[in-house]
C-alpha cells in the first residue's frame, strides 16, 4: 500500500550551516542531505555556501570541492565524472540526474541535493539500490538461445535488426528513471521499474535472441509492468535520453498482438 | 523496504513533479470525480422521472452555489478525463512518447478541455 508521508525515522531535520570562507565573491548555496548511520539521529539537510568562482561548473564538482576542503563526512557514490558510469545519480533541483553532468549554472538558487527517492538510504547520498539491481537480474538480461551458435562465425544480425536496439542498449543502470517514478515508489516490490523494463524490452527486440515468448511470459503481471501508468517521470529524467516509457507501451503491444 | 532500519529518501516532499506528472494524477482524479458525480446524475434523472413536485425540489439545489460548483467540476473533469483519455489511446498503439509531444499534447488536453468547459457552460446558460 502507497505511503505517501515519510516513517518517523526518516523525517529531515534542520542542520548546520558551513559558511564559505572570508573574501568569497560568488557564493552558491548547497543544501545537501545528510544521514549518519551510526548517530542514530534523523537524516538532516546540511548547508554549505560554495564559491563559484573556484569550483568546477558541474555539482559534482561542488560536491567533492564540500567533501575535500569544507566537510570530509560527506558521503557520496561518483567515478567517471562524465555521464557514462551512472554512480552519481541523485535527486538535484527536484529531479533525478547524474551530478557529474548536471550544471550549477542551470539552477536557479540554492542547489538542493537529496538521494534518489524513495529508497533506503545507507549514508548520506548512498542509498541502497539492491533492489533495483535484483529486478534486473530477474529479467536475466543475457541472450538466450536453443539453436547452436554457427560453427564458423557469430550469430549475425542485419543492420535494420540491430537498429532496433539503438536506444535501448545505452542505459548505464544510473536508477534516476525507476526512482523518479510514482507507481515504483508505491510498488517497488512488485513493479519492475522503468529501468528493468526497458532492458527487459532490450532483449525482446533483439533478433538473436530465442526466449522471446518466454520474456513476454513472465511479464505478463498486473504488477510487473501493468504499474505502469505513462506518467513520464522516467523519460523526462533520463541522463541518457532514453525513453523507457515508450519500451514499456511497445512491450504492452506486443503482449496484445501476440494474441491475435 | 519497510522492514529495514534504513531511512527511507524524501519522495514526494521534494521532487518537482513535471506537467505530465501532474496531469497523470489529475486524470486519476478526475476518474473519481465522475464516478462519484454519476450519483448525482442518477438523482437528477430519477428526480425528473418522478414528478414535476421532486423536480422542483432539487433544483435550488443544483442552482445553489454548491450546485453549481458541483457541475462546473464535473464538466469540466468530463472533458478533461476525456482528451487526456485520447492521449492514452495513442500511447497504447505507441505514438506520442516523444518529449516535446508529451509536453505539447497535455497543454492541448488541458487547453481543450478548458475551452469546451466555458463553451458548454455558456450554452447551457442560453438554453
Amino acid at each position: 500500500m502507497a505511503e505517501f508521508t515519510l516513517p518517523a525515522n526518516s523525517v529531515v531535520k534542520q542542520g548546520k550551516l558551513l559558511e564559505a570562507p572570508e573574501g568569497s565573491t560568488n557564493i552558491r548555496r548547497f543544501i545537501v542531505y545528510r544521514y549518519d548511520p551510526d548517530s542514530g539521529e534523523n537524516p538532516r539537510t546540511d548547508t554549505y555556501e560554495v564559491d563559484l568562482d573556484s569550483c568546477g561548473p558541474m555539482v559534482l564538482d561542488a560536491l567533492l570541492k564540500i567533501k575535500d576542503q569544507m566537510d570530509s563526512t560527506l558521503s557520496l557514490r561518483r567515478s567517471c565524472r562524465e555521464g557514462i558510469c551512472g554512480s552519481c545519480s541523485m535527486n538535484i533541483d527536484g529531479a533525478n540526474t547524474l551530478a557529474c553532468t548536471q550544471s550549477i549554472a542551470a539552477i536557479k538558487g540554492d542547489v538542493r541535493v537529496y538521494p534518489l527517492p524513495h529508497q533506503p538510504v545507507i549514508k548520506d547520498l548512498v542509498s541502497d539500490l539492491t533492489n533495483f539491481y535484483a529486478q534486473y537480474a530477474s529479467i536475466e538480461p543475457w541472450m538466450k538461445t536453443d539453436t547452436a551458435t554457427p560453427p564458423d562465425r557469430e550469430r549475425l544480425q542485419s543492420r535494420e535488426d540491430r537498429e532496433k536496439l539503438d536506444g535501448l542498449y545505452e542505459c548505464i543502470l544510473c536508477a534516476c528513471c525507476s526512482t523518479s517514478c510514482p507507481s515504483y515508489w508505491w510498488n517497488s516490490e512488485r513493479y519492475l521499474g522503468p529501468a528493468a523494463l526497458l532492458n527487459a524490452y532490450r532483449w525482446i527486440v533483439d533478433s538473436r535472441d530465442e526466449a522471446t515468448g518466454e520474456r513476454l511470459d513472465e511479464l505478463e503481471d498486473p504488477f510487473k509492468l501493468y504499474r505502469c501508468h505513462t506518467i513520464m517521470n522516467c523519460t523526462k529524467v533520463c541522463p541518457k535520453g532514453l525513453n523507457p516509457a515508450k519500451a514499456i507501451a511497445e512491450t504492452k503491444k506486443l503482449l496484445v498482438q501476440r494474441k491475435m | 523496504m519497510s522492514n529495514s532500519k534504513h531511512p527511507t529518501s524524501p519522495h514526494m516532499q521534494i521532487y518537482r513533479l513535471p506537467l505530465t506528472a501532474l496531469l497523470s494524477i489529475t486524470h486519476r482524479i478526475t476518474g473519481v470525480i465522475l464516478a462519484l458525480g454519476c450519483i448525482v446524475l442518477v438523482w437528477i434523472l430519477a428526480a425528473a422521472a418522478n414528478s414535476a413536485v421532486y423536480y422542483q425540489a432539487m433544483v435550488p439545489h443544483l442552482q445553489s452555489w454548491y450546485g453549481q460548483v458541483f457541475l462546473l467540476g464535473f464538466i469540466f473533469s468530463l472533458y478533461l478525463h476525456f482528451c487526456n483519455g485520447v492521449r492514452h489511446l495513442f500511447w497504447d498503439v505507441g505514438y506520442g512518447f516523444e518529449l516535446e509531444t508529451v509536453d505539447l499534447t497535455a497543454k492541448l488536453a488541458i487547453a481543450v478541455a478548458i475551452i469546451m468547459t466555458v463553451a458548454t457552460w455558456a450554452v447551457a446558460g442560453i438554453g
